[in-house]
């Protein structure tokens, strides 16, 4: 059973085998494109469910391409670059990308951006509920259970927590969680979101130098670690 | 250069000119017209046939068009041998050069021969004696030196009948303006005179060439050791003539010639006018290519010998002054000093013409003004009114036996103020009044004693002799303090510039000093060899703006390593006089003075200054070029070292993963089904460790190149320590997973603020480093605490240790501590990045002895800053 198609665009020949090869194992059906004019044509003629972009295209900028996808396709992207600027990973998310991996990369993580990121498509259905090992939360019913145990917290923890289980396993940049959580003008405020992420990872147990829950990205956001 | 001589126009000189042009073509020589005049004659026009001709320049002028020689075309062309007609010609004001002569030298200077013609009566030595002969004033002059550079002069000789009747064929042409002037000129009796002085140029020429010949092939001759002329002049009218005379006795001795002047005090208080004359003195004997100096001194004739008697000097030529009858009994004239005490030398009178005599006579107030000057002998009868107070007093209460002493002194302080006439006029004034007030019978000029007669005598005497005595001593303190100020101010300017670090510095600081001191607008600007000169360089910002003319001037300065601008024969039209720094070879700059501005031009003293401040200068920019250039040596040195340790790093740390990989994929490949279970598991972990192995470093060489392009900017923001570590955990979990590994991080130091991404990397690069160095099973502590300002992480392993001496030096990039037994995996970049990045942030990094002396503790150090809570609580 197909598990859905993923449309590869990367001008590296070798890549592109290793990801077929692999995907195609994981029962994913996979369309290439070497470049931007190739994966144009590939993303109208025959639409997939996922999009795995490389930056650094022969005849134009992933980065100029995104909008482009966007503008054709509503399927999730994931970006796949050796450039590991936050600068630039941070562009490519604010530009519409669902997410970002930066080349060499481990294939069980990757496998699990693709998961995170195919479910983001199924939106509707998705995840009133989130949870990993001990932790639960119930979105709908604002409920957070840790072992069995309440965890009781504040209306804004709950709603940061809230935008997270929703790009589960996706990183959700800084300012994405600002403008939702504090509202548009607070964009810049990266400092609530240290002094907020502290407190939930306090209250949910979280060893920041091992987290189980939230992963932090320097300088680009946070992402709830995939159930 | 090949000059056609001749003793008129009309001659044929341009005829022959192209006929031997011809003929240098037809024999394969790239012959080219530069400019060349044929004044509508057909028979030139025709020889003008079938030659290549560079066009000439426009030039608007006063609403009017001139064509002259297209100098930058030519110098493009580069013939082999270009014709340029009339040599003496002067070029329309706005040419680069003011005179033809100067550009036929800079396509001399070009490689390019030259082709040209010349009447003798534009030749600069002959001058006067032209003017003299035939009454008429040539104007365009040619330089004596720029014939000595000559190869081969021919003369076209066409007898004075012929001449005169290829004039009345009107075959020669004549401007009409000129034309009254042309018929003096054409007369019979002239052009003898003239064909005289041109074949005597001619013949000259002729003996020096055969001199220098025998010379060179020291073929005995009856010439003694070569001397050298000395011209000795003043501030006068004699001035220039004098110099044409040394120039001509010279010429015939075929000696090297100097003119000197000597300055006594009194020089400075030189009419504006005088001074103005002695600089075009200056400037004529620079173009008769005589060395022109001028020295300080208290007594002309002292000076004169002693400069002669230095400088192998065999004749000296001297101007009879014209002398008032008090000066001279006083003080004999120079001439005859020189006579009675240069008996070594051949000493040449010139006489006065009487003209000269008479423009002085007729104007005596532009003489010496500063003998009307009243001052001086207002102060003197002060003095001597004072005097007599004194000794009328002391008349009155005291019997002194001579009140003379008294006047005496007063004398004395005349003429140490004020000079020899002061000093004198006091003397007169003093025995006067002596004589009306002290001798009797008193109140009248009647002496009757013959005691008191003689006393007078003697008091004029001894305060003549006194106050002569006095004065020299003041032209002597004066001159002292004037050239120990003039050395204070080179000591005070050499220790200005002695600071200087930068090129920009220096000549910023030299230009400060000259607008300083000069009290003219000054500039400089660098020159490069074969690129012109940079930007302009002001005492202050911005610099003076420069137009296209002075930056010609700067860049010709800069490239013929001549002065030029103001007040010199290249683009005068420029306001700014320009000095090289640095030689022909190896230009380095030029400084600027804006004379135009004020209309000045430098006074001797002024222009020693100038000079010997540009020397100093170029002295000091040549240091501090050279300083920069072997700085530029060792960073290159140093780039050698760095890129061979790059690759040996790269050839070695790239290809051992690169072969781990390798080798277990064709393993895994090989194998295909018959590898067991474990065999691939194994195979596959290989090449997953050291591909990581492999990013890591390509990681390293990538946070190198960042720290190397100068473009790292933190992106500081507040980070959660705790999840740094956690991460950089994560990334090293290979290589630690044989350590136990303990953090500790004080709450006060959890949250920090420094770029995260950054930070990660140190800590990844500093446990990476502490697991290979340490020993499996080993303890390594991560720690975190604020200490007084900063926080600081520690990273302690249990390995071997540092030796204190090399605690530095493994912050160099490509360093490795020696091991005892082999090398250690690593690239020797670690480290060096940390040091980058740490400082980038603000913060340090070191290495100290770990725990009680054993292993390695590093210390990161970061600003330590109050997150901002207050404004959170506020917000939420």
């Amino acid at each position: 059973m197909s598990a859905g198609r993923i449309l590869i665009i990367d001008d590296e020949p070798q890549i592109r085998r290793f990801l077929r090869v692999s995907l195609d194992a994981h029962g994913f059906e996979i369309s290439e494109a070497a470049n931007a004019k190739e994966a144009l044509q590939s993303l109208t003629s025959d639409p997939p469910a996922l999009i795995i972009l490389d930056l650094g295209l022969p005849d134009r900028d992933g980065q100029a391409l995104l909008p482009d996808i966007r503008a054709v396709s509503a399927a999730p992207v994931i970006v796949l670059s050796v450039r590991a600027d936050e600068r630039e990973k941070v562009r490519a998310l604010d530009a519409g990308a669902t997410d970002y991996v930066v080349k060499p990369f481990g294939m069980p993580e990757f496998l699990a951006r693709v998961r995170a990121a195919l479910r983001v498509r199924s939106g509707a259905e998705v995840a009133p509920a989130y949870h990993v090992g001990d932790l639960h939360v119930d979105i709908a019913r604002h409920r957070v259970t840790l072992d069995g145990r309440v965890i009781r917290l504040s209306k804004r923890e709950f709603h940061l927590l809230a935008v997270l289980v929703a790009h589960a396993g996706r990183v959700v940049t800084h300012a994405q969680l600002l403008r939702e959580v504090w509202g548009p003008t607070h964009e810049e405020d990266t400092q609530y979101l240290r002094v907020y992420v502290g407190q939930l990872r306090d209250k949910l147990g979280d060893d920041p130098l091992k987290p189980r829950f939230i992963e932090n990205e320097p300088g680009v956001g946070y992402r709830l670690i995939e159930p | 250069m090949k000059i056609f001589l001749g003793a008129a126009p009309g001659v044929g000189k341009t005829y022959e000119m192209l006929s031997v042009a011809r003929r240098r073509r037809a024999e394969g020589v790239d012959v080219v017209v530069g400019i060349v005049e044929t004044h509508g004659r057909r028979e030139t026009e025709a020889l003008l046939e079938n030659l290549p001709v560079v066009p000439r320049r426009r030039f608007p002028y006063r609403g009017r068009e001139f064509e002259e020689l297209n100098l930058d075309a030519l110098l493009t062309r580069k013939p082999q041998v270009a014709l340029v007609d009339e040599l003496a010609h002067t070029n329309v004001p706005g040419s680069r050069h003011e005179k033809r002569y100067q550009d036929v030298e800079e396509l001399l200077d070009a490689g390019i021969d030259v082709f040209t013609t010349l009447n003798v009566q534009h030749i600069e030595s002959l001058n006067d004696l032209v003017e003299r002969i035939t009454g008429v004033k040539v104007r365009e002059r040619l330089p004596n030196h720029v014939l000595e550079t000559a190869d081969e002069i021919e003369l076209i000789d066409l007898p004075p009948e012929e001449l005169t009747k290829r004039l009345r064929e009107g075959k020669v042409y004549v401007p009409e303006e000129a034309q009254r002037a042309v018929d003096n000129f054409f007369s019979r009796g002239n052009l003898l005179v003239l064909r005289e002085l041109a074949m005597r140029m001619a013949v000259e020429r002729v003996d020096a060439d055969l001199q220098s010949y025998m010379q060179a092939r020291a073929i005995e001759g009856p010439w003694p050791a070569r001397g050298r002329i000395l011209v000795c002049i003043g501030a006068d009218a004699q001035a220039e003539r004098l110099i044409r005379l040394g120039k001509r006795i010279a010429d015939r001795r075929q000696l090297p010639w100097t003119v000197l002047h000597v300055q006594t005090s009194r020089a400075e208080e030189l009419a504006e006018q005088q001074r103005e004359r002695l600089q075009l003195a200056f400037t004529l004997a620079d173009q008769l290519g005589a060395r022109a100096e001028s020295i300080h001194g208290s007594s002309i004739a002292n000076e004169v010998l002693a400069y002669a008697a230095a400088r192998n000097i065999t004749e000296i030529v001297v101007g009879r002054s014209r002398r008032r009858l008090v000066q001279l009994r006083l003080r004999p004239a120079l001439a005859s000093v020189l006579i009675e005490g240069g008996s070594d030398f051949e000493i040449t009178v010139a006489s006065q013409p009487h003209e000269d005599v008479r423009t002085e006579a007729a104007a005596p107030g532009s003489v010496t003004p500063n003998r009307l000057r009243l001052r001086p002998y207002v102060e003197s009868a002060i003095a001597v009114a004072l005097a007599a107070g004194v000794s009328w007093v002391l008349d009155l209460y005291v019997q002194i036996g001579d009140l003379s002493l008294v006047f005496l002194f007063a004398v004395l302080i005349s003429a140490i103020r004020h000079g020899l006439g002061a000093g004198l006029f006091a003397a007169a004034l003093a025995s006067l009044t002596f004589n009306f007030l002290f001798t009797d019978p008193r109140f009248t000029l009647r002496i009757s004693d013959p005691e008191d007669l003689l006393s007078i005598l003697f008091f004029l005497l001894v305060s003549v002799i006194g106050g002569n005595l006095a004065a020299r001593l003041r032209t002597q303190m004066q001159i002292t303090r004037d050239s120990a100020e003039q050395s204070g101010l080179l000591f005070d300017f050499s220790r200005r510039i002695a600071g200087a670090v930068s090129a920009e510095d220096l000549l910023r600081a030299t230009c400060q000093y000259l607008t300083e001191t000069l009290e003219f607008e000054s500039i400089a600007l660098r020159a490069y060899a074969g690129a012109g000169v940079g930007e302009a360089i002001g005492a202050a910002e911005p610099a003076p703006a420069l137009i296209d003319i002075d930056r010609g001037a700067a860049e010709w300065a800069a490239t013929h390593a001549e002065p030029a601008g103001w007040s010199t024969g290249t683009l005068p039209a420029s306001w700014w006089l320009f000095a090289p720094l640095g030689t022909v070879q190896r230009p380095l700059g030029v400084i600027g003075l804006n004379l135009g501005a004020k209309h000045a031009t430098l006074t001797p003293e002024q222009q020693r200054l100038y000079f010997a401040m540009r020397d100093q200068a170029a002295t000091a920019l040549e240091r501090i070029l050279l300083t920069e250039d072997v700085k530029r040596a060792q960073l290159v040195s140093e780039s050698d070292r760095l890129r061979s340790a790059l690759l040996s790093s790269v050839s070695h740390d790239l290809r051992t993963p690169l072969a781990s990989i390798i080798g277990s994929a064709t393993s895994l490949n090989e194998l295909g089904d018959n590898a067991s279970q474990s065999a691939r598991r194994e195979l596959a972990s290989t090449i997953l460790e050291e591909g990581q192995r492999l990013n890591r470093f390509v990681q390293n060489l990538l946070d190198m190149t960042r720290l190397g392009y100068g473009a790292l900017k933190p992106n500081n923001d507040w980070c959660d320590l705790r999840e740094l570590i956690g991460r950089a955990r994560a990334r090293l979990e290979e290589p630690l997973h044989e350590h136990r590994l303990e953090v500790t991080v004080a709450p006060e130091a959890e949250i920090i603020y420094a770029d995260g991404a950054l930070l990660e990397q140190v800590i990844v690069n500093v446990l990476d480093n502490a697991a290979k160095f340490s020993p499996s099973g080993s303890r390594i502590a991560v720690g975190a605490n604020v200490q007084g300002e900063d926080l600081v992480i520690t990273v302690t392993d249990e390995g071997p240790g540092i030796p204190p001496a090399e605690r530095e030096r493994v912050f160099d990039m490509f360093y490795r501590v020696r091991d005892r037994d082999q090398r250690r995996p690593g690239t020797g970049l670690g480290l060096a990045i940390c040091k980058g990045f740490v400082e980038a942030m603000g913060g340090w990094i070191a290495v100290r002895a770990g725990q009680e002396g054993h292993g390695t503790r590093v210390e990161i150090a970061l600003p330590r800053r109050d997150p901002p809570r207050n404004r959170l609580h506020e917000a939420a």
